[in-house]
């Protein structure tokens, strides 16, 4: 039976991981690859890395980081941020990560995860959908509405319609990020979780929320998520990701101990 | 030692490379097929589409370099769709002719029978039969997979390997100093390392 996943997330600007607060102020932590390591030995089961640098010479840097953590660690991990064309996707998968992570891009151009899937696969796809709670209508009958731009524009898209959607365009897999919950740790936002690792066949990172290890244990029990994303709750040394799996564990997850 | 590592453009062979490096043994990605005859150890890794990976195999004359490594029972490790390429035919691409260098099928998951996710994607228990390969690897450490066909061989094939995902499946075989596994030795942290370096050193 397959377990469940663990992955922690990292933002990189300029080549340094940093740690905002829904979207609003930076603080730099430091080296990526220190990062990565520590949490590939911590027992991390899969890191993703999102670019936020603005600039040129910052993207550059990032395929770099990327080729320094492939070296460095043994277990997959994805990138994401910015990645508008198969040519980048090419180039960071070549520079070593197992997947990239499409969000804004996918919205504004969703052939673009049609194209990936061709060219690489379905499992190197992961749609990144930001969703934002909203009064229910026609247009969004579940109440959860896609937003990008880092949850600053909305699309008028169902979260749900655009998971099916996505998952018929060629992606392999959903991280779930809910604007509502992002970055305050007191849990994920479990029933969008649910709505959607019911609406696809395949699988769902839930995102945005984790503070503590039973939140964990929600998203992948009652939110029928396949995985759960942590950010802060490791980077600041509350947890561990060893000490948040075993009380996954104790709590009767399956999870790589 | 030499440790030749094919390239047929599936998936990112360089991923071995490293892992192989981090462990002290360097090694070459090729497409040279007379380097992969010579080379003392030899790795076919693979992610992708079965049909576009025999063509592309047979376009560089690496099915038939695979022919003789096995047929010098020089020991090759075969991983993922590495694996399923060395049966006669996989499901893929609506029936695909694979190498035919064992007996046996590719066949797709079925997620109607079982309330199961293909890709079957993530770490999952592997019980093994102790074949050096996994010298030092506990029986049901997990190992990562990525995968929407698996192998059912012939048997006459010995399984060294077994996973569940809706059902027991095969997760590797041996036969003689070919052995190929389904999940990324590559990919699964210390216990892939481990796998990756008992078989440079076995």
């Amino acid at each position: 039976m397959l377990m469940k996943r663990v992955i922690v997330c990292l933002d990189v600007r300029n080549g340094q991981v940093t740690k905002g607060v829904k979207f609003q102020g930076n603080v730099d932590l430091g080296d990526p690859v220190d990062y990565a390591r520590r949490y590939y030995q911590q027992g991390a089961d899969e890191l993703v890395f999102y670019d936020i640098t603005a600039s040129a010479e910052g993207r550059t840097l990032f395929v770099e980081v990327v080729r320094r953590v492939a070296a460095a660690i043994f277990i997959p991990f994805a990138v994401g941020g910015g990645i508008r064309s198969v040519d980048h996707m090419r180039a960071v998968l070549t520079a070593g990560a197992e997947k990239v992570s499409l969000n804004s891009p996918a919205v504004r151009e969703p052939d673009l995860l049609t194209a990936g899937a061709r060219a690489f696969g379905c499992q190197c796809v992961v749609l990144g959908l930001d969703a934002k709670r909203v009064p229910a209508s026609a247009a969004i009958p579940s109440g959860y509405e896609v937003v990008i731009e880092g949850g600053r524009t909305p699309t008028g898209k169902d979260a749900v319609a655009w998971a099916k959607e996505a998952e018929a365009r060629g992606a392999g897999e959903i991280c779930l990020n809910a604007i509502d919950t992002d970055g305050v740790r007191q849990g994920y936002e479990l029933t969008i979780t649910r709505m959607i690792a019911d609406a696809v066949r395949i699988p769902v990172i839930a995102s945005g929320g984790g503070g503590k290890p039973e939140h964990l244990t929600a998203a992948v029990t009652t939110g029928g998520a396949d995985a759960a994303l942590v950010a802060s709750m490791v980077h600041y040394g509350d947890y561990t990701v060893a000490a948040i799996k075993a009380e996954m564990a104790a709590a009767g997850v399956p999870v790589r101990l | 030692m030499t440790i030749a590592i094919l390239d047929y453009q599936a998936g990112n062979p360089v991923s071995v490379q490293r892992a192989l490096a981090h462990l002290g043994h360097e090694s070459v990605v090729t497409d040279d097929p007379d380097q992969v005859i010579s080379a003392d150890r030899v790795v076919f890794p693979g992610v992708g589409a079965a049909e576009s990976c025999v063509a592309t195999l047979r376009q560089h004359g690496l099915d038939q370099a695979l022919r003789s490594v096995i047929a010098a029972d020089r020991p090759l490790l075969c991983i993922c769709v590495g694996m399923q390429l060395l049966f006669d035919w996989s499901e893929e691409d609506g029936g695909t002719a694979c190498l035919g260098l064992l007996p046996g099928w590719v066949l797709r998951f079925r997620p109607s029978a079982q309330a199961i996710k293909v890709p079957h994607m993530g770490w999952n228990a592997v019980e093994h039969r102790g074949d050096p390969l996994f010298a030092g690897v506990p029986d049901r450490a997990a190992f990562y997979f990525v995968h929407s066909y698996h192998c059912a061989p012939g048997d006459t094939v010995a399984g060294i390997a077994f996973a569940d995902h809706g059902g027991r499946f095969c997760a590797g075989v041996r036969r003689g100093a070919l052995a190929a596994v389904q999940f990324h030795p590559e990919k699964s942290g210390e216990h892939g390392l481990r796998l990756l370096d008992n078989f440079v050193r076995g």
